[in-house]
């Protein structure tokens, strides 16, 4: 084993890709199609579904019921992920998404998940004391507001449809969609316009 | 066993870690919990097969929501936590 794991990655890869290839498990094609998904999620992407929810409420309605066939309407791949959830914050309920027992992250959406995500911190943090957590992020919440902690435990993913901030009546979608980052879609921050 | 919304539940206070190697996606800090069904996610193999590579039936999968204060009792009334939890984790409370 030892000379295994002294062994160079890339050569490492190569064998494992000559091996899946040989015994037909994969081609060279399909590795490359994954790779090209793999890369082109990010939060980019989660920004995206986010601005066009806030400015079509037939689509926002259809990502609450179906967040996985509807962002696949926007033809973002999602064959072999798990199943899209996504939770709506209101003025009086904030969404905070954690996974206490790994790092479960809705990936096909918002890319790779952050490092903080996967920190023992985070995860421990996120139930305990959810309101102490989101302070640290300077995040504000209104005192009527009652906070969610979202628990990612089995087989969905989960992201969070934040509110749109005041300020941005009549701005395009791709305005919109730069004012969102990828924790005001964890829940640890909220978007803002100023 | 079909668990309608609004169910109030009691999660299993086992710890199967205790007898042997296991895969568990019941976080501790909810077993002997009370909770409340809010929606039933879906059927989907039982992790605790899957992870050793063993015939996998279909579980029912809900989101069962507990209060804050119920796991944690110095958080703040009326916040909440929302964790997916198979239907062989969960009892009627």
């Amino acid at each position: 084993m030892s000379t295994l794991v002294e062994t160079d990655a890339e050569t490492l890869l190569a064998a494992l890709r000559g091996l899946l290839a040989a015994k037909g498990l994969a081609t060279p094609a399909e590795i490359a199609e994954r790779l090209a998904i793999t890369e082109k999620a990010s939060p980019a992407q989660g920004a995206r579904i986010v601005a066009k929810a806030w400015t079509d409420p037939a689509f926002r309605a259809r990502l609450l019921a179906d967040g996985t066939a509807t962002v696949e309407g926007l033809g973002i791949p999602m064959r072999g992920a798990p199943p899209l959830g996504v939770l709506e914050n209101t003025p009086d309920l904030h969404h905070l998404v954690v996974c206490t027992l790994c790092s479960c992250y809705p990936r096909a959406v918002l890319g790779y998940p952050p490092f903080w995500y996967k920190s023992a911190g985070y995860r421990a943090r996120a139930v305990r004391d959810p309101r102490g957590l989101i302070a640290e992020w300077g995040t504000k919440l209104p005192d009527t507001t009652r906070i969610r902690v979202v628990d990612s435990t089995a087989d969905y993913r989960w992201m969070v449809l934040p509110l749109r901030p005041a300020g941005t009546d009549g701005w395009s979608e791709d305005a919109l969609a730069a004012l969102v980052h990828e924790g005001d879609m964890v829940g640890v921050s909220v978007p803002s316009a100023g | 066993m079909d668990l309608a919304p609004g169910t109030e539940v009691r999660v299993k206070d086992d710890w199967p870690e205790t007898r042997g190697p296991c895969h568990i996606r019941t976080p501790h800090y909810v077993r002997g919990r009370r909770g409340r069904i809010l929606r039933r996610l879906g059927a989907f193999p039982n992790p605790e097969d899957l992870a050793f590579a063993r015939p996998a039936p279909t579980r029912a999968l809900y989101h069962v929501l507990f209060d804050e204060t119920a796991l944690f009792p110095d958080s703040r009334q009326g916040d909440d936590l929302l964790v997916e939890l198979f239907e062989h984790w969960l009892e009627p409370a």
